[in-house]
């Protein structure tokens, strides 16, 4: 028996909750048909997210591709259809020709398994950096190594702790309600999540009260590690001392549970507990620019 | 005092291929330190290894703890049998974010020359009257603890407890009786 999941019309980090709750209601082993034939819009987010639904899935799942031209368009050079063709059943009209060669994608889907690929994604996002930070979003061209350092620390969250690959985007969009232009690093996974990797060196002292959200809080607030050597915790740390002079915003989901470093300019919650799960890691982290 | 110099873009270069010029994942910086630890002169007392960063790009904060942070962690604690200082030399202010933040939540210190003018530096967590100490001695260009005293105007035995722990901490040399930063007579 098949269940059809509807895929938002704006599929980004808040809406991709309704595809993971719809997603959850189902056993890993039945059809999901999931159906993007109204969505319009995706941010780097969504899409990955979108990649680790089937990455989960027992059964190889349907994707009903979008209907719109634009998004269709935007999805092909996003180098989507490349990771979905091999993790879904398409259906729907799919874009052939060149990939990933597009202004407005600043670095496509790209597949994350081992540190290898964490240098390329660092030294291909470099290569265009300047004109994106300088000209798309108005910042300071000093914070590309930031960047670059804080994409690397992301990435790696997959190479150590997942236990399978994962996927990387990134992308400048207009955040509407901050009527500015954003980066948006997307780095998500269908991997063991924080609570299971965390678990071996970390559980014991918090007995029943162990969680995602324990997990979640001891990584991402307290640097801890699942390794005991002194100095391992430091990716996190330093993603959020950057984001501070930047103003701005991490969010990282795992298992049933997300936390998020927020900034003045947004009003979402620091900490939710008690969510539909889902496994693995995504996180986002967006940057503000000053262009409207 | 025998010097070494270890470039590490050449050990990244050696490791990888294809080659890469920034110093990113655990896995490389665990790579690169084992690189720098086999050129590293052993049992050699007031020897000063010049770790030359200036080839190299981008340096990640996993890559930052592996190579700088341990090595002076194992060096200090004489995992690696080595007993000289170390200078941190072609740093620019990307790779200077990068140690810093390490140096700082191990309370670990060391000594840098930046790109550019080239000053040395002694970046990390050091006590006060200790770097107060240390930016005397290379400022001055003083070798002795009484002149550094004297300088100061604070008692010659707190000179030497404070140069005793920089001296451990190999952000000095001991060369019988007379002190010198880790790097040239000239600051």
């Amino acid at each position: 028996m098949s269940a059809v999941i509807t895929i938002p019309d704006d599929l980004t980090e808040s809406s991709f909750e309704q595809v993971i709750t719809q997603a959850a209601a189902h056993p890993l082993d039945a059809k999901l048909i999931l159906d993007a034939r109204h969505t319009t819009f995706g941010t780097p987010y969504g899409l990955a997210s979108l990649l680790c639904v089937a990455q989960s899935r027992a059964t190889r799942p349907t994707l009903l591709v979008p209907e719109t031209e634009r998004t269709l368009s935007y999805w092909h050079r996003a180098d989507f259809f490349t990771y979905a063709s091999e993790l879904f059943e398409l259906s729907g009209r799919i874009p052939t020709g060149r990939t990933g060669q597009s202004n407005d994608v600043w670095l496509p889907m790209t597949a994350i398994a081992g540190s290898e690929d964490v240098h390329r994604v660092v030294g291909s996002i470099q290569e265009r950096s300047e004109a994106i930070l300088g000209q798309q979003l108005q910042a300071d061209v000093r914070m590309i190594g930031r960047f670059a350092m804080t994409l690397s620390e992301a990435c790696q969250n997959i190479v150590e702790h997942a236990g399978r690959g994962g996927w990387v985007m990134v992308q400048t969009y207009t955040w509407r309600s901050l009527a500015r232009r954003v980066v948006q690093i997307a780095v998500c996974d269908a991997g063991v999540g924080f609570a299971a990797s965390l678990a071996p060196a970390h559980a014991r002292r918090f007995g029943d009260r162990w969680s995602d959200a324990r997990a979640l809080e001891a990584s991402v607030i307290q640097g801890q590690s699942r390794f005991p050597d002194p100095g391992r915790g430091q990716g996190f740390a330093g993603i959020r001392r950057f984001l501070g002079t930047w103003d701005g915003k991490l969010a990282v989901r795992s298992g049933t549970a997300r936390i998020a470093i927020v900034p003045s300019w947004d009003s979402d919650v620091p900490l939710r507990e008690g969510l539909s799960s889902f496994p693995g890691a995504q996180v986002s982290i967006i940057i503000p620019g000053r262009a409207a | 005092m025998q010097q070494t110099h270890i470039d590490v873009g050449a050990i990244l270069e050696a490791a990888y291929q294809p080659v890469y010029n920034d110093l990113v994942t655990r896995a490389t910086g665990r790579a690169v330190r084992s690189g720098i630890e086999a050129r590293l002169p052993q049992r050699a007392a007031a020897t000063l290894t010049v770790i030359d960063f200036s080839r190299v790009g981008l340096i990640d904060f996993s890559c930052a703890d592996e190579i700088v942070a341990t090595l002076v962690r194992r060096a200090c604690s004489d995992t690696v049998g080595y007993e000289g200082c170390f200078l941190f030399d072609g740093i620019s202010d990307d790779h200077l974010d990068a140690i810093e933040q390490v140096l700082e939540r191990d309370r670990l210190a060391l000594v840098v020359r930046t790109i550019g003018p080239g000053a040395h530096r002694l970046v990390g967590v050091v006590d006060p009257l200790e770097r107060q100490i240390w930016e005397t001695i290379v400022r001055e260009r003083l070798q002795e603890t009484a002149a550094v005293a004297a300088a100061l105007a604070i008692a010659v035995e707190v000179v030497e407890v404070a140069v005793a722990a920089l001296v451990q901490r190999r952000l000095l040399v001991q060369d019988g009786p007379l002190i010198r930063p880790p790097f040239g007579a000239a600051a």
